[in-house]
């Protein structure tokens, strides 16, 4: 069972993943991107990450992308036309990408620990009490830190925002 | 102690104050700085001399340590000998008498005192030339007189003929030096010292190099030392040049004292010479070639100073044929009696010349013996002193090599009474053609001022009784060579060729005018030949100055240093430049181009991370 | 049905599919920034790349059975919060102030 789930959401991943790539206009590539984190929460639910699955979806695929469509739909910019020059040709950058990809699932694949396999139910640290008492003792200063980081991210949006600049 | 570094410290004295402060002086002050420093030296020498006594042995005063390097120890001695005593005489009395003569020949010149001051300068070199106690001194004063000469040779800097003869006797000069050089690093090898004293006594019981050995090789880079300064065969061409000078200078350097310097250091060598008879026959016949190649241009040249200029060169290939065939006290008496009538034919040229305002031309003059009278008396006694005529000078020192070189090679004899009868001829014929007949002229001839004339009469009796100075007797015990026994016959025969000379100039130039001119065409081709003076220098610019300018300019400027040392710094720039150019690219503006830069360090990590292995 | 697939599918998934899933999502992201033109878009293709890497975070997390990695996890989607209002700030600015969101015309800082 834990495959077939995997294979399922692994290859709309992927698939979604292709898409957001391949499509010209940006809210096409933006639903595919929510999409793929859809997927991903999935996988996570798998791993035994249920809060990592619910923030993900709440937040990621619930705020953070509802902002880019919002923007998109703001901008009003249109599909891509094509270009004559482009700034990183074509016969660049698909070998290294596929250097890249090649190496690293191949690193991958040597190293990965032989006999480590996926069952769901196996790991069940993953709850809310976990995290949030590994949040406030263990990391307590990142978390503190965090908020001043979102507190600049505003402050910069709105000074970013303003008409003036 | 005698102090010896006075004698060329006073001229050293005239040429400071005349060189530092001569400009803003007064012509009278000029005048006493000059000639009293000469003045003052010749007194000293006189003194030195006079406290020495015989001079049976040399007296050496060593003032310090000059080079100090492993084995090579070379200290600043002067030293005094008869043979010293002989040039210090010289160079002393007749500089003094031609400083005296230039007050008045110059005193219408510009640069009055550069001129003093590049004479006493002069002085002080050759004074350390003929003092110094090592090689190593006497070639101090051997360039530094080398110098002297190219200042006052070029001292009419504006003509350019001046400029480029300065350089010509400067450069050919130098290669003279270069021989001298060679000679003085072998003498170090082999003798361990450059002094004088040491060098002999070592070389004192080697035995006689009857093949060619080292010392041969010494003595012969010594005579290419020689035949540099001292204007022989072939590097003789800097002397007709050197004419281009002020006449004083003529007179004083390459009549009577830098062109000597070569005789000098020759005869100095003489121990040296005497382990190698191969190198004196080189001098000898070195000597006699010269002797007779210039007295033949001597006939033809219509520049009074040239005729001179030539003859000069001629009479030094005498010396030096005195020398090579061993008679050194002979070729040193020459050196004095030349000395004096050299110097008073340049001197009595140079008064004939002011007296025309300046005109040098054989062809322009004639018939000036009434007009000029001193002046004439003067050059006919120098004349008959060089052409050999007995009871005079020139005729006791000629003879005495004559007669040695009958007794060292027959043939050497016949050849130099040869060249006795060309002196005899040329000589004569430039007083004929200067002194009788009509004036040919447009100036209005003027005798000169006594400053000019009272040193014409000084040198006219000195040539005329310098004879009785016994200098042989003087510096035989020195050199030990043959004595060449008296021969009357001999002695006739070249009295005889002299006379034979004269009389021709006299039926050429003043019975007969037009033979001459009438001979000349008909031998044209030959006649043309000696008139350019063998077109040597002409052999020497294509041999010589061509090849080293032009493969100057095509391989070193060109090739080298425009080709490797300006491309290698231009090629750093344009390297630079490529490179940056290539790094730019780096940095186009486009953010996907960086992104990809990225992906490009992520392989390679990634790639490194493959290969080494590790689990980090 | 599920019997058969049952036979041939593995019993459990091995840890380094989830990995090379995450490397294959990870490169898209990659090619998605290296080929698009449209500045949203290339941003988005970065959101994919954080969203790779979560995935591998989780999967060691589960792996080492440990709390970490999603904590880990959690702070790379926050930051991932606030660059993105950041982010999309500066692109409005931009498209403000030179009327494209074509990322190539964003190239004057250049030699």
């Amino acid at each position: 069972m834990d495959a077939l789930l995997f294979l399922t959401f692994a290859g709309i991943a992927v698939l979604c993943g292709i898409n957001l790539i391949l499509q010209t206009h940006p809210i096409s590539s933006a639903l595919s991107l929510v999409g793929v984190m859809g997927s991903l929460a999935v996988l996570y639910l798998l791993l035994g990450g249920a809060f990592i699955a619910a923030v993900q979806l709440i937040v990621y695929a619930g705020a953070v992308m509802v902002l880019f469509v919002f923007v998109i739909m703001l901008l009003n910019a249109g599909a891509e036309r094509k270009s004559s020059k482009p700034a990183v040709r074509a016969w660049i950058s698909l070998p290294l990408i596929f250097t890249f990809v090649i190496l690293l699932g191949g690193l991958i694949a040597s190293r990965a620990p032989a006999d480590a396999a996926v069952r769901f139910g196996e790991f069940t640290g993953g709850t809310a009490a976990n995290i949030g008492r590994a949040l406030f003792t263990a990391y307590l200063l990142p978390f503190e830190v965090t908020s001043i980081l979102i507190l600049i991210a505003i402050l910069g949006a709105v000074v970013l925002a303003r008409k003036e600049i | 102690m005698h102090h010896l570094w006075l004698i060329p410290a006073f001229p050293l004295a005239g040429f400071l104050i005349n060189g530092i402060a001569g400009r803003r002086m007064p012509k009278t002050a000029v005048n006493i700085a000059a000639v009293g420093s000469v003045l003052l030296s010749f007194l000293w020498v006189l003194k030195v001399l006079a406290g020495l006594g015989s001079l049976e042995d040399a007296y050496i005063e060593r003032y310090f340590t000059w080079i100090q390097s492993g084995f090579v120890n070379v200290s600043f001695d002067f030293a005094v000998d008869r043979l010293t005593a002989v040039m210090l005489m010289i160079v002393t009395g007749i500089g003094l008498i031609i400083h005296i003569y230039a007050t008045g020949y110059m005193s219408h010149e510009g640069g009055y005192y550069r001129f003093f001051s590049f004479m006493n300068l002069f002085m002080f070199f050759m004074l350390t030339l003929v003092l110094g106690a090592n090689y190593l001194v006497l070639f101090v004063g051997w360039e530094g007189v080398g110098l002297c000469s190219y200042l006052l040779i070029g001292f009419y800097f504006l003509k350019k003929s001046a400029g480029d003869a300065g350089k010509k006797a400067f450069i050919v000069n130098r290669i003279g030096d270069f021989g001298f050089s060679l000679a003085m690093f072998l003498i170090m090898v082999t003798f361990g010292s450059l002094d004088f004293g040491q060098v002999f006594a070592k070389a004192q019981p080697m035995a006689v190099e009857h093949q060619a050995g080292t010392v041969t090789l010494i003595c012969i880079l010594l005579m290419v030392g020689a035949a540099g300064k001292s204007a022989q065969l072939p590097l003789y061409v800097w002397l007709p040049d050197a004419m281009e000078g002020p006449t004083p200078v003529s007179a004083l350097i390459h009549a009577a004292t830098m062109v000597t310097a070569g005789v000098y250091m020759v005869a100095r060598s003489a121990p040296l010479f005497n382990h190698a008879p191969i190198a004196l026959d080189v001098v000898a016949v070195a000597g006699l070639l010269t002797a007779v190649m210039s007295a033949t241009i001597g006939l033809t040249q219509y520049d009074i100073k040239k005729v001179f200029a030539y003859s000069t060169v001629s009479q030094l290939g005498y010396m030096f044929l005195g020398l090579g065939v061993g008679a050194y006290s002979a070729g040193i008496f020459h050196v004095m009696t030349h000395a004096f009538f050299k110097a008073l034919l340049f001197l009595g040229a140079g008064s004939v010349i002011h007296a025309l305002s300046g005109e040098q031309d054989l062809r322009m003059m004639g018939g000036l013996r009434k007009k000029i009278p001193v002046t004439f008396i003067t050059l006919v006694c120098a004349a008959v002193a060089i052409a050999g005529v007995p009871p005079f000078s020139g005729f006791m020192s000629k003879d005495a090599i004559l007669l040695s070189a009958h007794h060292h090679h027959p043939w050497m004899y016949w050849v130099g009474v040869i060249t006795a009868g060309m002196t005899a001829f040329y000589v004569f014929r430039a007083i004929f053609m200067c002194f009788f007949g009509a004036y040919r002229g447009s100036a209005h001839p003027h005798e000169s001022p006594v400053s000019m004339t009272g040193p014409l009469a000084i040198l006219a009796l000195l040539s005329l009784g310098g004879g009785y100075f016994n200098v042989p007797q003087y510096l035989e015990p020195m050199f030990g060579g043959q004595h060449a026994p008296h021969e009357t016959t001999l002695v006739l025969i070249s009295v005889m060729a002299g006379a034979a000379g004269i009389l021709l100039a006299f039926l050429f130039y003043v019975i007969k005018p037009g033979l001459a001119d009438g001979l000349s065409r008909a031998f044209g081709p030959v006649y043309r030949l000696v008139y350019d003076k063998y077109r040597v220098d002409e052999l020497y610019d294509a041999t010589v100055v061509h090849p080293i300018r032009d493969g100057s300019r095509l391989l070193l400027w060109r090739g080298f240093d425009v080709g490797v040392i300006d491309g290698v710094v231009n090629g750093a720039g344009s390297v630079a430049r490529l490179i940056g150019g290539g790094l730019r690219h780096m940095q186009s503006g486009y953010i996907r181009r960086y992104a990809a830069w990225v992906v490009v360090g992520a392989i390679v990590l990634l790639a490194a991370a493959a290969g080494m292995g590790g689990q980090r | 049905m599920p019997a058969e697939l049952t036979r041939i599918l593995p019993q459990s998934v091995p840890l380094s599919w989830y990995l090379i899933l995450s490397a294959i999502l990870f490169s898209l992201g990659v090619a998605g920034f290296l080929f698009r033109r449209n500045i949203i878009t290339v941003f988005m293709s970065i959101e994919l790349m954080l969203n790779a890497v979560n995935l591998t975070f989780v999967a060691f997390s589960y792996h080492l059975k440990q709390v970490d990695g999603h904590i880990f996890s959690f702070f790379v989607m926050v930051v991932a919060a606030a660059e993105a209002a950041v982010g999309l700030a500066i692109i409005l600015t931009v498209f403000k102030n030179r009327s494209t969101l074509e990322i190539d015309e964003v190239n004057s800082m250049k030699l």
